[in-house]
């Protein structure tokens, strides 16, 4: 196995394309070094990201929204006062993944590429309409992050093609985002089933709602059914109630060592609801 | 010694000085099992089969050979044959031979100049499989279509007509239980099942082992017992025992699963092959899972009659458990004799089946089937304490054994302390604690026997006056510092002054294992013992030099003084005097004790526990936790709660989310900690105790064993607490959320 | 295979070594550089007991390639006492609160339980139970973990 510790995006694709064997690009290392150490992926070139400039940076636009660098920890972004002000659902999704050792290292790129459908980042990334720049060896683009998770352990990215940065928009007045997951312990934990639900209100009512579920389907998704139960209510248990009826009926999970098919429908509804109600008081500014 | 120490009135003994081994183990310089190199070294890594069921039809190490820095290959035929027994038994979980019967079995190992070229080759090692049906659990193992894992291996107790995959049965009882359950008001009968988990010490199996073409060899190891490694390695290897020296290493976590051998004989045999290098083999986590002592799974009828008062009439139990694919692993014994033992109950019926399955080897676990017995017995005494609406703490105390009473399993009870333990369950202030919606309380019970076991100590005066103590238990909680305190309690000196050291196995006489809660009791009273020879010695010394009768000189205080007006007036001669002239008066003194230890103390505990469960989704929280269990005298007490805290932990884990899962290839699906769920901090309440002393008549300073009565009743505990909650009775393990919540809605 | 050479700072010294890529920063710091008081209990991030500091970050060594380890600043086990020996406040609290049974776990509880204070010198149980959700210990129940740490933050704050 070859490392390099490139100086730029560009370097890094030029590695990759050059490399006859298997890539392995380095963000926090958290997923790929267990990998490794398993013996999964034995790869020839592993690519270190951490080294480009910029890659630790957390810069809010000019448009109020976020730029996120493909290395920044977990850690990182949960000691960001500002953004968790602004996507406190986007931030605890991330901090949920793994211990504080962890989250030390681990990256929202990473998680977002390791294609988990359980990874506690994505749920959040995609209701919060998140996007992200990639660079390959066909050239930059920007696509959302809804449409990078393909399968368990596959995404879009195309070959050689890697994660520059993650882009939030801005949240705007009297929004409010929240991911809750289920886990059998307090932490430590892959998501058995996750749920993001990110909206906005006027006055009391729920003017736009997305709702993310993850751990429930081959991969993270958005459900646009259960945003719309939400949309024009003041989140009344009428509306909880079509929302859960719509988080569920979206639901095509797999029984496994961590869950059943029964269980992860009925939980998708329950975070679904206790996500929507968390979210709607951050809106109001009544909780942080 | 004289009973009336038994009532107290110490030194040292009950006090909490600092561990002897704590400097090390917080500056990160104790050394664990992988943390010693040797010159020229090699290391180790092991091929292990991918199937549950397979026959070997092939093993190429050629391409492994050709790599470079690998100096070699071992496999099964490295090893001797016609071995029989537990010997057989051995060598077979450590490779196998024609067939290899769980995920993870040891097929090859390989040795090289470096860990990286070590795994390299193992991958290269290429071996042909034809893969077999195999079978996991205990009661399809028992069905009739079930594959055969081994034919011809039942033993005569077997009833005919059974699966061969039944290799014992065992039946023992006392009274009429017919008439028993004739004169109870309420019968009820339950099947329950538990599934095997791992003792999950954070430590992996590491050793480090030297064997030349002489047959004479060396190993450094983690272990409970280096004399039990010295043993299995020699049957195994074919080598003489007294040829091979075991050192043990400070050890990260046992709990049972370090008392034999997996992996050990593997370095011994690669170093033999490559001209007696030191090998170092140390396990990964996912090889710790797949291929090392679990415990057994279990699946287990009760039946119980008991009066409207909660009268216990008559009782009977059938276990049947499986302790992977070799004979005699699994605790069903122990399981049947724990059952019931809190208990004094006239008529009792216990049968049970011994079966193997297509799993790992199963090892000891801190009190070997008294879980899974205890989760049985336990959950359904508590359901028909519910029925009758009678206190579930009373029910027990009302039907508790004391001393006298003839066990369920056969002998009479010595004094013990179990009623001890439910009047202070019953006084303590958790038990007043006022529960939320969602909330519930559970209580339950346990016993464990405890255990002697062979034992060698020896003690040595220095010429300056402290003690040196060379015991062969390693240190795993604590027991340095309570052997050190009861030492110089008996001796009259500093807890200071005694050093106790673990030693290898060139310096002793046999010793069984750091098990059966054995460590402070057996080599504590052995050291005790030394302790009087040592000082009946000193006290001879003074005597010759005062020119008057041994038996005129007594030991008071760490000093030899005259035994009243007409021995003489001297004044008191110390340790310390006696030690610095001690070679010009005879030579070195030095006391040893050998023996297997009688008077061992049964230990009984009751715990209690408070639970909320989230009714939408069926997680469990422990909100509040007591365990209150009988010491005997506790020497140190801070390691003893800590040893009712690490049980009661280690139980809920087995309760609520511990558990081996095997997919339908036969695979372990949760070899690693992500998927294998410990208790985390976040897991746990503080774990509240209560150490009742009711002191054992036969151990000098009233020790009971203390480690392993604890992890059984959270396991009933929690199934009781999960019940009152939710109204939902688990009659199966883990209680995990999907398996809780479908019960909830079904109930 | 290449080895790549590597200079680094290991509890205040320079230290130097050549690693193939596929090690570990905890393969390195124990079999290279002899500092065999972080542990390894999985290799995947799950335990906790190989933490040390990276550039004063918590981070799991066994999830740090060694190469990475270049121009940083690493502290161990070995270097949380001070240079003549004195223990640090956490390491005297684990031993009087006989916060350790087996004691393979505590290098990692102890890097990491410093981290903790250094950050939050006042934490709640809840936050130092979270915080030590990633270092497992199968022997104590976490109970006297808990009470050490919350006994040295007292006294390392003056309020002991």
């Amino acid at each position: 196995m070859r490392y390099h510790a490139v100086e730029s995006f560009e370097d890094a694709v030029r590695i990759a394309a050059s490399s006859r064997g298997t890539t392995r690009f380095l963000a926090g290392g958290t997923d790929v070094l267990v990998q490794l150490r398993a013996g999964l992926v034995q790869p020839d070139d592993l690519i270190d990201l951490k080294k480009i400039n910029g890659v630790k940076d957390i810069t809010r636009r000019a448009d109020g929204g976020w730029d996120i660098g493909a290395a920044v920890s977990g850690a990182e972004l949960g000691a960001h006062a500002a953004l968790c002000r602004d996507w406190p659902g986007v931030v605890e999704g991330m901090r949920l993944v793994g211990s504080t050792q962890v989250q030390g290292r681990a990256t929202l790129t990473g998680n977002l590429c390791n294609g988990s459908p359980a990874a506690d980042s994505v749920p959040g990334l995609v209701a919060a309409g998140a996007t992200a720049t990639l660079i390959g060896p066909e050239g930059t683009r920007t696509i959302p992050v809804a449409e990078i998770p393909k399968g368990p352990g596959r995404t879009n990215l195309k070959p050689g093609e890697v994660i520059k940065a993650i882009h939030l928009p801005p949240c705007g007045a009297n929004a409010g985002d929240a991911y809750l997951r289920f886990i059998p312990r307090t932490e430590m934990d892959i998501a058995v089933v996750g749920c993001a639900v990110s909206l906005r209100l006027d006055g009391d009512r729920v003017s736009e709602a997305r709702v993310a579920l993850g751990a429930v389907a081959p991969t993270v998704m958005l459900v646009p059914e259960a945003g719309a139960a939400l949309v024009g209510s003041t989140l009344d248990d009428a509306a909880l109630d079509a929302l859960v009826t719509a988080a569920r009926a979206a639901c095509r999970p797999i029984s496994d060592k961590r869950g059943t098919v029964e269980f992860r429908i009925e939980v998708a509804g329950v975070l679904a609801r206790r996500a929507a109600l968390i979210a709607y008081a951050r809106a109001k500014g009544e909780t942080a | 010694m004289p009973k009336d120490e038994l009532k107290g009135g110490f030194r040292l003994i009950g006090t909490r000085p600092n561990r002897p081994d704590g400097l090390d183990k917080v500056t990160g310089r104790a050394r664990y099992g992988a943390d010693i190199v040797a010159a020229n070294m090699l290391h180790a890594a092991v091929v292990r089969s991918p199937h549950a069921h397979a026959r070997i039809k092939k093993i190429d190490a050629s391409r492994a050979l050709a790599l470079e820095g690998v100096k070699a290959v071992v496999t099964r035929a490295d090893f001797p044959t016609g071995l029989t027994g537990e010997d057989w038994n051995l060598q077979e979980n450590t490779i196998a031979g024609d067939t290899a019967l769980y995920d993870g079995h040891a097929v090859a190992a390989v040795a090289a100049t470096s860990a990286l070229v070590a795994q390299d080759a193992a991958r290269l090692i290429e071996v042909e499989y034809e893969i077999l049906p195999h079978v996991t659990d205990v009661d399809a193992a028992m069905a009739p279509d079930a594959p055969v894992i081994r034919a011809g291996y039942a033993d005569h107790s077997v009833p005919e007509g059974m699966h061969p995959n039944v290799v014992r049965y065992i039946d023992f009882g006392h009274g009429d239980t017919e008439a028993g359950f004739a004169a109870a008001d309420l019968i009820r009968e339950h099947t329950y099942k538990t599934e095997a988990t791992h003792q999950g010490y954070i430590e992996p199996h590491a050793c480090l082992g030297q064997l030349g073409a002489d047959g004479r060899g060396e190993m450094w190891v983690c272990t409970q017992g280096h004399w039990y490694i010295r043993r299995m390695c020699a049957a195994v290897l074919g080598i003489d025992a007294a040829n091979l020296r075991v050192t043990p290493s400070e050890i990260g976590g046992g709990f049972g699963g370090k008392t034999t051998i997996f992996m050990e004989p593997l370095a011994l045999a690669l170093s033999r092959k490559a001209g007696g290098r030191p090998v170092k083999l140390v396990m990964s986590r996912a090889e710790v899972l797949r291929a090392t002592g679990p415990t057994a799974s279990a699946s287990m009828d009760v039946k119980i009659g008991m009066k409207k008062d909660g009268t216990i009439t008559a009782a009977a139990v059938n276990f049947r458990m499986q302790g992977g694919a070799f004979i005699g692993m699994s605790p069903v014994t122990e399981a049947l004799q724990c059952a019931f033992a809190c208990y004094d109950i006239p008529a009792l019926m216990h049968e049970g089946y011994e079966v193997l399955a297509n799993r790992p080897k199963a090892a000891a676990y801190r009190a070997p089937g008294a879980p899974m017995a205890a989760f049985a017995v336990e959950s359904l005494l508590d359901e028909m304490c519910r029925e009758l609406a009678l206190d579930p703490l009373r029910v027990r105390l009302k039907n508790a054994a004391k001393e006298g009473t003839k066990s369920s399993y056969g002998p009479s009870y010595n004094r013990i302390g179990f009623v001890e333990t439910l009047e202070a369950a019953l006084a303590h202030p958790n038990l007043a604690a006022p529960l939320g919606p969602n909330q519930g309380r559970g209580v339950a019970s346990a016993f464990w026997f405890n255990h002697g076991g062979e034992t060698s100590v020896s003690l040595a005066i220095g010429e300056d006056g402290t003690v040196q103590v060379s015991v062969g238990t390693p240190d795993i909680g604590g027991s340095r510092a309570s052997i050190a305190l009861m030492v110089a309690e008996r001796i009259g000196i500093e807890y200071d002054a005694v050093r106790v050291n673990v030693v290898e196995t060139g310096a002793l006489g046999v010793n069984e294992p750091t098990h059966g809660s054995r460590a402070t009791f057996a080599s504590g009273k052995a050291a005790v013992e030394a302790a009087e020879q040592a000082i009946a010695e000193m006290c001879r010394r003074a005597a010759a030099e005062w020119g008057i009768d041994a038996e005129a000189v007594e030991w008071v205080d760490g000093a030899a003084c005259p035994a009243g007006p007409n021995a003489g007036k001297f004044p008191p001669m110390t340790i310390a005097e006696i030690g610095a002239k001690m070679g010009g008066t005879g030579g070195p003194i030095s006391g040893h004790h050998e023996s297997v230890p009688g008077g061992v103390g049964a230990s009984f505990g009751t715990h209690v526990v408070d639970v909320e469960v989230d009714p939408a989704t069926g997680k469990t929280t422990v909100l509040r936790y007591l365990v209150v269990q009988d010491a005997g005298r506790a020497i140190h007490p801070a390691y003893v709660e800590g040893q009712y805290q690490g049980g009661a932990a280690q139980g809920i884990g087995w309760a609520l989310n511990e558990e081996y899962v095997y997919g339908a290839d036969g695979r372990l699906q949760n070899p690693v900690f992500l998927d294998y769920r410990i208790p985390v901090a976040s897991d746990l309440p503080m774990i509240d105790t209560v150490i009742v002393e009711v002191p054992n008549p036969g151990h000098p300073y009233g020790v009971r064993g203390v480690g392993e009565t604890g992890i059984a009743p959270p396991l009933p505990a929690i199934a009781n607490a999960v019940a009152a909650a939710t109204g939902a009775r688990l009659r199966s393990l883990p209680i995990s959320p999907p398996k809780l919540l479908a019960a909830m809605k079904h109930k | 295979m290449t080895k790549i050479h590597v200079t680094t700072t290991v509890n205040g010294e320079t230290a130097e070594f050549l690693t193939d890529p596929r090690e570990t920063l905890l393969d390195v710091l124990r079999n290279q550089l002899g500092l065999t008081g972080s542990k390894e209990g999985c290799g995947t991030g799950d335990c906790g007991a190989c933490s040390v500091l990276v550039d004063g970050v918590l981070v799991s060594s066994c999830l740090v390639l060694g190469v990475e380890a270049q121009g940083k600043t690493i502290e161990t086990i070995e270097g949380m006492a001070d240079p003549k020996g004195d223990l640090h406040p956490l390491q005297r609290k684990f031993i009087e609160h006989a916060a350790l049974q087996c004691g393979f776990c505590t290098p990692g509880v102890l890097v990491a339980a410093k981290a903790l204070l250094a950050q939050n010198p006042d934490p709640t149980e809840t936050e130092i139970r979270y915080w030590l959700a990633g270092n497992l210990c199968r022997c104590t129940g976490y109970d006297k973990i808990v009470r050490a740490v919350q006994d040295a933050a007292a006294e390392m704050r003056g309020a002991a």
